[in-house]
Protein backbone atom coordinates (compact mmCIF):
# COMPACT_ATOMS: atom_id res chain seq x y z
CA UNK A 1 0.00 0.00 0.00
CA UNK A 2 2.75 2.40 1.01
CA UNK A 3 4.75 1.32 -1.99
CA UNK A 4 1.78 2.05 -4.16
CA UNK A 5 1.45 5.51 -2.65
CA UNK A 6 5.08 6.30 -3.31
CA UNK A 7 4.68 5.04 -6.84
CA UNK A 8 1.61 7.22 -7.33
CA UNK A 9 3.44 10.19 -5.89
CA UNK A 10 6.45 9.77 -8.16
CA UNK A 11 4.20 9.15 -11.12
CA UNK A 12 2.33 12.38 -10.43
CA UNK A 13 5.60 14.31 -10.24
CA UNK A 14 6.76 12.86 -13.53
CA UNK A 15 3.41 13.73 -15.07
CA UNK A 16 3.67 17.34 -13.86
CA UNK A 17 7.26 17.50 -15.12
CA UNK A 18 6.25 16.40 -18.59
CA UNK A 19 3.11 18.51 -18.54
CA UNK A 20 5.04 21.69 -17.73
CA UNK A 21 7.70 20.86 -20.31
CA UNK A 22 4.90 20.47 -22.84
CA UNK A 23 3.52 23.86 -21.87
CA UNK A 24 6.93 25.48 -22.35
CA UNK A 25 7.29 23.69 -25.68
CA UNK A 26 3.98 25.08 -26.91
CA UNK A 27 5.30 28.65 -26.52
CA UNK A 28 8.62 28.17 -28.26
CA UNK A 29 9.48 31.81 -28.95
CA UNK A 30 8.69 33.26 -25.54
CA UNK A 31 10.38 30.32 -23.83
CA UNK A 32 13.47 30.57 -25.99
CA UNK A 33 13.85 34.23 -25.10
CA UNK A 34 13.65 33.40 -21.42
CA UNK A 35 16.25 30.65 -21.85
CA UNK A 36 18.53 33.09 -23.66
CA UNK A 37 18.28 35.72 -20.93
CA UNK A 38 19.03 33.14 -18.25
CA UNK A 39 21.75 31.54 -20.36
CA UNK A 40 23.59 34.77 -21.06
CA UNK A 41 23.34 35.87 -17.45
CA UNK A 42 24.92 32.59 -16.38
CA UNK A 43 27.45 32.45 -19.23
CA UNK A 44 28.93 35.85 -18.39
CA UNK A 45 30.44 35.01 -14.98
CA UNK A 46 31.34 31.52 -16.23
CA UNK A 47 33.31 32.88 -19.19
CA UNK A 48 35.10 35.40 -16.98
CA UNK A 49 36.00 32.52 -14.72
CA UNK A 50 37.49 30.67 -17.69
CA UNK A 51 39.43 33.79 -18.68
CA UNK A 52 40.84 34.03 -15.18
CA UNK A 53 41.80 30.35 -15.15
CA UNK A 54 43.75 30.95 -18.34
CA UNK A 55 45.55 33.99 -16.96
CA UNK A 56 46.49 31.92 -13.94
CA UNK A 57 47.89 29.26 -16.24
CA UNK A 58 49.97 31.81 -18.12
CA UNK A 59 51.37 33.24 -14.92
CA UNK A 60 52.41 29.82 -13.62
CA UNK A 61 54.29 29.24 -16.89
CA UNK A 62 56.25 32.41 -16.23
CA UNK A 63 57.06 31.51 -12.69
CA UNK A 64 60.41 29.92 -13.55
CA UNK A 65 61.71 33.14 -15.06
CA UNK A 66 61.37 34.90 -11.75
CA UNK A 67 64.73 36.01 -10.40
CA UNK A 68 66.19 38.21 -7.70
CA UNK A 69 69.00 40.66 -8.38
CA UNK A 70 71.34 41.41 -5.46
CA UNK A 71 73.10 44.72 -6.00
CA UNK A 72 76.36 44.56 -4.03
CA UNK A 73 77.92 47.38 -2.06
CA UNK A 74 80.38 49.53 -4.03
CA UNK A 75 83.45 48.37 -2.15
CA UNK A 76 82.76 44.62 -2.45
CA UNK A 77 85.64 42.81 -4.12
CA UNK A 78 85.26 40.06 -6.70
CA UNK A 79 86.53 37.44 -4.23
CA UNK A 80 83.98 38.52 -1.64
CA UNK A 81 81.34 38.28 -4.30
CA UNK A 82 82.42 34.79 -5.35
CA UNK A 83 82.32 33.76 -1.70
CA UNK A 84 78.76 35.04 -1.44
CA UNK A 85 77.81 33.09 -4.57
CA UNK A 86 79.08 29.78 -3.21
CA UNK A 87 77.41 30.55 0.12
CA UNK A 88 74.06 31.19 -1.55
CA UNK A 89 74.31 28.05 -3.65
CA UNK A 90 73.96 26.06 -0.44
CA UNK A 91 70.55 27.61 0.39
CA UNK A 92 67.77 25.07 -0.25
CA UNK A 93 65.30 27.59 -1.68
CA UNK A 94 67.76 28.75 -4.33
CA UNK A 95 68.37 26.74 -7.48
CA UNK A 96 70.97 28.82 -9.30
CA UNK A 97 73.30 31.73 -8.57
CA UNK A 98 75.48 33.70 -10.97
CA UNK A 99 77.73 36.71 -10.57
CA UNK A 100 78.18 39.70 -12.80
CA UNK A 101 81.01 41.99 -11.78
CA UNK A 102 80.79 45.77 -11.84
CA UNK A 103 82.93 46.00 -14.99
CA UNK A 104 80.81 43.36 -16.72
CA UNK A 105 77.74 45.36 -15.80
CA UNK A 106 79.25 48.51 -17.22
CA UNK A 107 80.13 46.70 -20.44
CA UNK A 108 76.59 45.38 -20.75
CA UNK A 109 75.16 48.81 -20.08
CA UNK A 110 77.46 50.35 -22.67
CA UNK A 111 76.23 47.93 -25.28
CA UNK A 112 72.55 48.19 -24.43
CA UNK A 113 72.35 51.92 -23.88
CA UNK A 114 74.56 52.98 -26.77
CA UNK A 115 75.99 55.79 -24.63
CA UNK A 116 79.48 54.45 -25.49
CA UNK A 117 82.18 57.08 -25.10
CA UNK A 118 80.04 59.19 -22.82
CA UNK A 119 80.49 56.56 -20.15
CA UNK A 120 84.29 56.82 -20.52
CA UNK A 121 84.12 60.34 -19.19
CA UNK A 122 82.92 59.06 -15.83
CA UNK A 123 85.65 59.14 -13.18
CA UNK A 124 84.72 55.70 -11.78
CA UNK A 125 82.38 52.83 -12.59
CA UNK A 126 79.06 53.83 -11.00
CA UNK A 127 77.55 50.38 -11.41
CA UNK A 128 77.65 47.79 -8.64
CA UNK A 129 78.39 44.09 -9.00
CA UNK A 130 75.28 41.99 -9.24
CA UNK A 131 74.54 38.50 -7.97
CA UNK A 132 71.57 36.95 -9.74
CA UNK A 133 69.59 34.45 -7.69
CA UNK A 134 67.04 32.03 -9.12
CA UNK A 135 64.59 30.91 -6.48
CA UNK A 136 63.22 27.38 -6.46
CA UNK A 137 60.10 27.69 -8.58
CA UNK A 138 58.31 24.81 -6.89
CA UNK A 139 58.27 26.86 -3.71
CA UNK A 140 57.17 30.08 -5.27
CA UNK A 141 54.38 31.41 -3.11
CA UNK A 142 54.37 35.20 -2.93
CA UNK A 143 54.96 34.97 0.81
CA UNK A 144 57.92 32.64 0.42
CA UNK A 145 59.51 34.93 -2.14
CA UNK A 146 59.03 37.94 0.08
CA UNK A 147 60.62 36.05 2.94
CA UNK A 148 63.59 35.04 0.81
CA UNK A 149 63.93 38.61 -0.40
CA UNK A 150 64.09 40.01 3.10
CA UNK A 151 66.70 37.43 4.13
CA UNK A 152 68.87 38.32 1.14
CA UNK A 153 68.50 42.02 1.78
CA UNK A 154 70.17 41.86 5.19
CA UNK A 155 73.32 40.06 3.96
CA UNK A 156 76.36 42.25 4.75
CA UNK A 157 77.58 42.65 1.16
CA UNK A 158 74.18 43.36 -0.31
CA UNK A 159 73.13 46.94 -0.88
CA UNK A 160 69.72 46.13 -2.30
CA UNK A 161 67.76 43.01 -3.30
CA UNK A 162 65.20 43.38 -6.03
CA UNK A 163 62.64 40.91 -7.29
CA UNK A 164 62.69 41.28 -11.05
CA UNK A 165 59.27 39.74 -11.41
CA UNK A 166 57.41 41.96 -9.04
CA UNK A 167 54.87 42.43 -11.78
CA UNK A 168 54.15 38.72 -11.46
CA UNK A 169 52.99 39.30 -7.93
CA UNK A 170 50.94 42.20 -9.13
CA UNK A 171 49.39 39.99 -11.78
CA UNK A 172 48.52 37.56 -9.04
CA UNK A 173 46.92 40.29 -6.98
CA UNK A 174 45.01 41.46 -10.02
CA UNK A 175 43.95 37.90 -10.54
CA UNK A 176 42.72 37.65 -6.98
CA UNK A 177 40.85 40.91 -7.31
CA UNK A 178 39.38 39.62 -10.53
CA UNK A 179 38.26 36.46 -8.82
CA UNK A 180 36.48 38.44 -6.15
CA UNK A 181 34.93 40.66 -8.80
CA UNK A 182 33.68 37.62 -10.66
CA UNK A 183 32.18 36.23 -7.48
CA UNK A 184 30.28 39.48 -6.95
CA UNK A 185 29.27 39.65 -10.59
CA UNK A 186 28.16 36.02 -10.44
CA UNK A 187 26.09 36.75 -7.38
CA UNK A 188 24.44 39.76 -8.99
CA UNK A 189 23.72 37.91 -12.20
CA UNK A 190 22.36 34.96 -10.25
CA UNK A 191 20.03 37.40 -8.54
CA UNK A 192 18.93 38.68 -11.93
CA UNK A 193 18.28 35.09 -13.08
CA UNK A 194 16.20 34.64 -9.94
CA UNK A 195 14.20 37.75 -10.77
CA UNK A 196 13.78 36.84 -14.44
CA UNK A 197 12.42 33.42 -13.54
CA UNK A 198 10.32 34.87 -10.74
CA UNK A 199 8.80 37.34 -13.15
CA UNK A 200 8.18 34.71 -15.81
CA UNK A 201 6.43 32.53 -13.26
CA UNK A 202 4.45 35.51 -12.01
CA UNK A 203 3.17 36.10 -15.53
CA UNK A 204 2.34 32.41 -15.86
CA UNK A 205 0.37 32.56 -12.62
CA UNK A 206 -1.54 35.62 -13.80
CA UNK A 207 -2.26 33.89 -17.10
CA UNK A 208 -3.65 30.89 -15.28
CA UNK A 209 -5.68 32.70 -12.66
CA UNK A 210 -8.96 31.18 -13.78
CA UNK A 211 -7.41 27.73 -13.85
CA UNK A 212 -6.01 28.18 -10.35
CA UNK A 213 -9.47 29.26 -9.15
CA UNK A 214 -11.07 26.17 -10.66
CA UNK A 215 -8.48 23.91 -9.07
CA UNK A 216 -9.09 25.55 -5.71
CA UNK A 217 -12.84 25.08 -6.15
CA UNK A 218 -12.54 21.35 -6.72
CA UNK A 219 -10.35 20.95 -3.65
CA UNK A 220 -6.78 21.50 -4.87
CA UNK A 221 -4.32 22.30 -2.11
CA UNK A 222 -1.71 25.03 -2.43
CA UNK A 223 0.94 22.33 -2.71
CA UNK A 224 -0.87 20.87 -5.70
CA UNK A 225 -1.21 24.27 -7.35
CA UNK A 226 2.37 25.23 -6.60
CA UNK A 227 3.89 22.08 -8.09
CA UNK A 228 3.54 22.82 -11.83
CA UNK A 229 4.96 26.31 -11.33
CA UNK A 230 7.96 24.97 -9.46
CA UNK A 231 8.57 22.53 -12.28
CA UNK A 232 8.21 25.33 -14.81
CA UNK A 233 10.92 27.20 -12.91
CA UNK A 234 12.98 24.02 -12.86
CA UNK A 235 12.79 23.70 -16.65
CA UNK A 236 13.52 27.37 -17.31
CA UNK A 237 16.57 27.19 -15.06
CA UNK A 238 17.85 23.90 -16.39
CA UNK A 239 17.40 24.80 -20.05
CA UNK A 240 18.78 28.29 -19.42
CA UNK A 241 21.82 26.63 -17.84
CA UNK A 242 22.23 24.49 -20.94
CA UNK A 243 22.07 27.63 -23.11
CA UNK A 244 24.84 29.12 -20.93
CA UNK A 245 26.86 25.95 -21.41
CA UNK A 246 26.45 26.08 -25.19
CA UNK A 247 27.23 29.80 -25.29
CA UNK A 248 30.45 29.20 -23.42
CA UNK A 249 31.40 26.27 -25.61
CA UNK A 250 30.68 28.31 -28.72
CA UNK A 251 32.68 31.40 -27.70
CA UNK A 252 35.61 29.29 -26.57
CA UNK A 253 35.72 27.38 -29.83
CA UNK A 254 35.67 30.75 -31.59
CA UNK A 255 38.73 32.09 -29.77
CA UNK A 256 40.58 28.79 -29.55
CA UNK A 257 42.08 29.12 -33.06
CA UNK A 258 43.46 32.65 -32.72
CA UNK A 259 44.78 31.88 -29.22
CA UNK A 260 46.72 28.87 -30.46
CA UNK A 261 48.21 30.94 -33.27
CA UNK A 262 49.20 33.66 -30.84
CA UNK A 263 50.74 31.10 -28.50
CA UNK A 264 52.76 29.50 -31.27
CA UNK A 265 54.16 32.91 -32.22
CA UNK A 266 55.42 33.27 -28.67
CA UNK A 267 56.84 29.75 -28.73
CA UNK A 268 54.61 28.94 -25.81
CA UNK A 269 52.94 25.61 -25.08
CA UNK A 270 49.93 27.59 -23.92
CA UNK A 271 46.61 25.92 -24.65
CA UNK A 272 43.24 27.28 -23.73
CA UNK A 273 41.98 25.84 -20.46
CA UNK A 274 38.32 24.87 -20.75
CA UNK A 275 35.85 24.55 -17.98
CA UNK A 276 36.40 21.30 -16.14
CA UNK A 277 33.73 18.62 -16.27
CA UNK A 278 32.38 19.46 -12.86
CA UNK A 279 32.17 23.15 -13.75
CA UNK A 280 30.19 22.19 -16.82
CA UNK A 281 27.73 20.39 -14.57
CA UNK A 282 27.55 23.32 -12.19
CA UNK A 283 26.11 25.60 -14.87
CA UNK A 284 22.86 23.70 -15.53
CA UNK A 285 22.64 22.78 -11.86
CA UNK A 286 22.93 26.40 -10.76
CA UNK A 287 20.33 27.34 -13.33
CA UNK A 288 18.00 24.64 -12.06
CA UNK A 289 18.43 25.71 -8.46
CA UNK A 290 17.83 29.37 -9.28
CA UNK A 291 14.81 28.39 -11.35
CA UNK A 292 13.12 26.50 -8.54
CA UNK A 293 13.97 29.26 -6.05
CA UNK A 294 12.66 32.02 -8.30
CA UNK A 295 9.46 30.07 -8.92
CA UNK A 296 9.05 29.43 -5.21
CA UNK A 297 9.35 33.14 -4.44
CA UNK A 298 6.85 34.10 -7.13
CA UNK A 299 4.34 31.40 -6.24
CA UNK A 300 4.54 32.21 -2.54
CA UNK A 301 3.75 35.83 -3.21
CA UNK A 302 0.99 35.47 -5.76
CA UNK A 303 -0.79 32.21 -5.10
CA UNK A 304 -2.53 33.16 -1.88
CA UNK A 305 -3.93 36.25 -3.57
CA UNK A 306 -5.91 34.14 -6.02
CA UNK A 307 -9.03 32.81 -4.36
CA UNK A 308 -12.29 31.76 -5.99
CA UNK A 309 -14.99 34.41 -5.90
CA UNK B 1 -26.72 17.61 5.98
CA UNK B 2 -26.69 21.40 5.67
CA UNK B 3 -27.84 23.53 8.61
CA UNK B 4 -27.87 27.34 8.70
CA UNK B 5 -28.58 28.92 12.09
CA UNK B 6 -29.13 32.69 12.23
CA UNK B 7 -26.55 33.35 9.53
CA UNK B 8 -25.55 36.87 8.50
CA UNK B 9 -23.23 37.85 5.70
CA UNK B 10 -22.12 41.44 5.56
CA UNK B 11 -19.70 42.86 3.05
CA UNK B 12 -17.27 45.59 3.94
CA UNK B 13 -19.41 48.25 2.32
CA UNK B 14 -22.16 47.59 4.88
CA UNK B 15 -24.19 45.72 2.31
CA UNK B 16 -25.95 42.82 4.00
CA UNK B 17 -26.33 39.88 1.61
CA UNK B 18 -27.87 37.50 4.14
CA UNK B 19 -29.62 38.41 7.35
CA UNK B 20 -30.68 36.02 10.08
CA UNK B 21 -31.01 33.06 7.78
CA UNK B 22 -31.93 29.67 9.26
CA UNK B 23 -32.86 26.58 7.35
CA UNK B 24 -31.99 22.92 7.11
CA UNK B 25 -31.44 20.47 4.32
CA UNK B 26 -31.74 16.79 5.21
CA UNK B 27 -29.28 14.15 4.11
CA UNK B 28 -30.28 12.83 0.72
CA UNK B 29 -32.70 15.67 0.09
CA UNK B 30 -33.02 17.57 -3.18
CA UNK B 31 -34.12 21.20 -2.99
CA UNK B 32 -34.19 24.38 -5.05
CA UNK B 33 -32.97 27.75 -3.91
CA UNK B 34 -34.91 30.56 -5.54
CA UNK B 35 -35.41 34.28 -5.25
CA UNK B 36 -34.95 37.47 -7.24
CA UNK B 37 -31.51 38.51 -8.50
CA UNK B 38 -29.47 39.80 -5.60
CA UNK B 39 -31.59 37.98 -3.04
CA UNK B 40 -28.47 36.19 -1.80
CA UNK B 41 -28.66 32.84 -3.60
CA UNK B 42 -25.05 32.86 -4.76
CA UNK B 43 -23.85 34.15 -1.40
CA UNK B 44 -25.59 31.28 0.33
CA UNK B 45 -23.96 28.70 -1.93
CA UNK B 46 -20.57 30.40 -1.44
CA UNK B 47 -20.94 30.03 2.31
CA UNK B 48 -21.58 26.30 1.91
CA UNK B 49 -18.59 25.89 -0.44
CA UNK B 50 -16.50 28.05 1.91
CA UNK B 51 -15.67 30.45 -0.88
CA UNK B 52 -16.76 32.98 1.68
CA UNK B 53 -17.31 32.83 5.40
CA UNK B 54 -20.39 33.98 7.28
CA UNK B 55 -20.09 37.17 9.30
CA UNK B 56 -22.23 35.75 12.06
CA UNK B 57 -24.18 32.60 12.83
CA UNK B 58 -23.47 28.93 12.38
CA UNK B 59 -23.14 26.87 9.22
CA UNK B 60 -22.97 23.11 9.68
CA UNK B 61 -22.25 20.94 6.66
CA UNK B 62 -21.89 17.18 6.89
CA UNK B 63 -21.35 17.53 10.67
CA UNK B 64 -18.55 20.08 10.25
CA UNK B 65 -18.82 23.55 11.74
CA UNK B 66 -17.60 25.76 8.90
CA UNK B 67 -16.93 28.70 11.20
CA UNK B 68 -14.25 26.67 12.94
CA UNK B 69 -12.67 25.07 9.88
CA UNK B 70 -9.08 26.35 9.47
CA UNK B 71 -8.00 27.79 6.13
CA UNK B 72 -5.62 24.91 5.41
CA UNK B 73 -8.43 22.34 5.70
CA UNK B 74 -10.64 24.05 3.11
CA UNK B 75 -9.33 22.08 0.09
CA UNK B 76 -10.10 18.77 1.81
CA UNK B 77 -13.53 20.03 2.89
CA UNK B 78 -14.35 21.08 -0.68
CA UNK B 79 -13.70 17.57 -1.93
CA UNK B 80 -16.95 16.56 -0.21
CA UNK B 81 -18.91 19.00 -2.33
CA UNK B 82 -19.53 18.81 -6.03
CA UNK B 83 -19.89 22.29 -7.52
CA UNK B 84 -21.71 23.07 -10.76
CA UNK B 85 -21.59 26.58 -12.17
CA UNK B 86 -23.64 28.53 -14.67
CA UNK B 87 -20.56 29.20 -16.81
CA UNK B 88 -19.20 25.66 -16.31
CA UNK B 89 -15.71 26.77 -15.18
CA UNK B 90 -13.97 24.24 -17.41
CA UNK B 91 -10.29 24.38 -18.27
CA UNK B 92 -10.21 25.17 -21.95
CA UNK B 93 -6.73 23.91 -22.70
CA UNK B 94 -7.50 20.39 -21.46
CA UNK B 95 -9.62 17.64 -22.89
CA UNK B 96 -13.02 16.63 -21.53
CA UNK B 97 -11.36 13.61 -19.92
CA UNK B 98 -8.72 15.73 -18.17
CA UNK B 99 -11.33 18.20 -16.97
CA UNK B 100 -13.43 15.49 -15.39
CA UNK B 101 -10.33 13.78 -13.99
CA UNK B 102 -9.15 16.94 -12.19
CA UNK B 103 -10.75 16.24 -8.76
CA UNK B 104 -9.34 12.71 -8.81
CA UNK B 105 -5.87 13.88 -9.84
CA UNK B 106 -5.97 16.41 -7.01
CA UNK B 107 -7.00 13.70 -4.57
CA UNK B 108 -4.04 11.59 -5.73
CA UNK B 109 -6.00 8.67 -7.16
CA UNK B 110 -4.05 6.18 -9.19
CA UNK B 111 -4.09 6.12 -12.93
CA UNK B 112 -6.34 3.11 -13.47
CA UNK B 113 -8.92 4.24 -10.93
CA UNK B 114 -9.03 7.69 -12.56
CA UNK B 115 -9.68 6.20 -15.99
CA UNK B 116 -12.41 3.95 -14.64
CA UNK B 117 -14.24 6.64 -12.68
CA UNK B 118 -13.94 9.36 -15.31
CA UNK B 119 -15.48 7.05 -17.91
CA UNK B 120 -18.25 6.08 -15.50
CA UNK B 121 -19.05 9.76 -14.88
CA UNK B 122 -18.92 10.62 -18.58
CA UNK B 123 -21.12 7.64 -19.35
CA UNK B 124 -23.62 8.88 -16.78
CA UNK B 125 -23.91 12.29 -18.49
CA UNK B 126 -23.87 10.71 -21.96
CA UNK B 127 -20.55 12.11 -23.17
CA UNK B 128 -18.40 9.00 -23.24
CA UNK B 129 -17.68 9.51 -26.96
CA UNK B 130 -16.41 13.08 -26.38
CA UNK B 131 -13.68 12.39 -23.86
CA UNK B 132 -10.89 13.45 -26.22
CA UNK B 133 -12.55 16.70 -27.27
CA UNK B 134 -11.64 20.11 -25.95
CA UNK B 135 -14.54 21.85 -24.15
CA UNK B 136 -14.66 24.54 -26.84
CA UNK B 137 -15.77 21.92 -29.36
CA UNK B 138 -18.88 21.09 -27.30
CA UNK B 139 -22.28 22.77 -27.19
CA UNK B 140 -23.40 24.70 -24.11
CA UNK B 141 -25.50 21.82 -22.85
CA UNK B 142 -22.63 19.38 -23.33
CA UNK B 143 -20.21 21.67 -21.53
CA UNK B 144 -22.62 21.85 -18.62
CA UNK B 145 -22.76 18.07 -18.53
CA UNK B 146 -18.96 17.94 -18.45
CA UNK B 147 -19.16 20.29 -15.47
CA UNK B 148 -21.62 17.96 -13.79
CA UNK B 149 -19.48 14.91 -14.51
CA UNK B 150 -16.53 16.71 -12.90
CA UNK B 151 -18.68 17.59 -9.87
CA UNK B 152 -19.75 13.99 -9.24
CA UNK B 153 -16.64 12.08 -10.33
CA UNK B 154 -15.25 11.73 -6.81
CA UNK B 155 -18.72 10.80 -5.47
CA UNK B 156 -19.26 13.73 -3.09
CA UNK B 157 -22.19 13.47 -0.61
CA UNK B 158 -23.32 16.99 -1.54
CA UNK B 159 -23.93 18.53 -4.95
CA UNK B 160 -24.37 22.30 -5.24
CA UNK B 161 -25.39 24.00 -8.46
CA UNK B 162 -25.56 27.73 -9.17
CA UNK B 163 -27.95 28.47 -12.06
CA UNK B 164 -26.92 25.32 -13.92
CA UNK B 165 -29.55 25.85 -16.62
CA UNK B 166 -29.11 29.61 -16.87
CA UNK B 167 -27.81 29.53 -20.43
CA UNK B 168 -29.77 26.55 -21.75
CA UNK B 169 -33.04 26.18 -23.63
CA UNK B 170 -36.01 24.46 -21.88
CA UNK B 171 -35.40 20.99 -23.32
CA UNK B 172 -31.74 20.93 -22.34
CA UNK B 173 -32.62 22.39 -18.95
CA UNK B 174 -35.03 19.54 -18.32
CA UNK B 175 -32.32 17.01 -19.26
CA UNK B 176 -29.89 18.63 -16.82
CA UNK B 177 -32.47 18.62 -14.01
CA UNK B 178 -33.16 15.00 -14.74
CA UNK B 179 -29.45 14.28 -14.31
CA UNK B 180 -29.50 15.94 -10.89
CA UNK B 181 -32.52 13.84 -9.95
CA UNK B 182 -30.61 10.70 -10.85
CA UNK B 183 -27.73 11.64 -8.55
CA UNK B 184 -30.22 12.45 -5.81
CA UNK B 185 -31.78 9.03 -6.24
CA UNK B 186 -28.47 7.36 -5.35
CA UNK B 187 -28.30 9.34 -2.10
CA UNK B 188 -26.55 12.59 -2.98
CA UNK B 189 -27.87 15.72 -1.26
CA UNK B 190 -28.62 18.16 -4.08
CA UNK B 191 -29.13 21.91 -3.70
CA UNK B 192 -29.76 23.95 -6.84
CA UNK B 193 -29.97 27.74 -7.06
CA UNK B 194 -32.16 28.73 -10.00
CA UNK B 195 -34.63 31.29 -11.20
CA UNK B 196 -36.14 28.97 -13.77
CA UNK B 197 -39.50 28.82 -11.93
CA UNK B 198 -41.34 27.41 -14.96
CA UNK B 199 -39.14 24.35 -14.90
CA UNK B 200 -39.03 23.66 -11.17
CA UNK B 201 -42.74 24.00 -10.53
CA UNK B 202 -43.15 20.79 -12.52
CA UNK B 203 -40.72 19.02 -10.18
CA UNK B 204 -41.70 17.64 -6.77
CA UNK B 205 -38.95 19.20 -4.67
CA UNK B 206 -38.88 21.73 -1.88
CA UNK B 207 -38.09 25.35 -2.62
CA UNK B 208 -36.09 27.56 -0.31
CA UNK B 209 -37.05 31.11 -1.30
CA UNK B 210 -34.90 34.11 -0.42
CA UNK B 211 -36.04 37.70 -0.42
CA UNK B 212 -33.51 40.46 0.22
CA UNK B 213 -31.26 38.11 2.11
CA UNK B 214 -33.97 36.69 4.33
CA UNK B 215 -35.87 33.47 4.16
CA UNK B 216 -39.19 34.27 2.46
CA UNK B 217 -40.63 30.80 2.62
CA UNK B 218 -39.61 27.21 2.44
CA UNK B 219 -41.85 24.40 1.32
CA UNK B 220 -42.38 21.14 3.09
CA UNK B 221 -39.49 18.74 3.03
CA UNK B 222 -40.13 16.43 0.16
CA UNK B 223 -39.00 13.33 1.98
Amino acid sequence: MINLNIKNYLLRHIQVMLFTLGRIWRQPLASLMTFMVIGIALALPASLYVLLKNIEQVSTQWDDVAQISLFLKQNTSDTQAQQLVSELKAWPEITAVSYQSASQSLEEFRQLSGLGSLLDTLPANPLPGVVIVKPDSTDLQPDAIGHLLSRLEVLPDVEQAQLDMEWLQRLRSINETGQRGISILGLLLSLSVLLVIGNTIRLAILNQQSEIRVIKLVGGTNTFIRRPFLYTGFWYGLLGGLVAWLTLLFTMSLINGPINELASQYNSQFTLVWLSGSMMLILPFTGMLLGVMGAWLAVGRHLSAIEPT
Amino acid sequence: MITFTDVYKRYTNQYEALSGLSFELAKGEMAFLTGHSGAGKSTLLKLIALIERASHGQVLVNDQNLMRLPQGKIPYYRRQIGLVFQDHNLLHDRTVFDNVALPLVIAGENHREIGRRVRAALDKVGLLNKERNLPIALSGGEQQRVGIARAVVNRPPILLADEPTGNLDPDLSRDIMHLFEQFNQVGVTVFIATHDLELIKTLPYRQVVLHKGRLAKQGEQSR
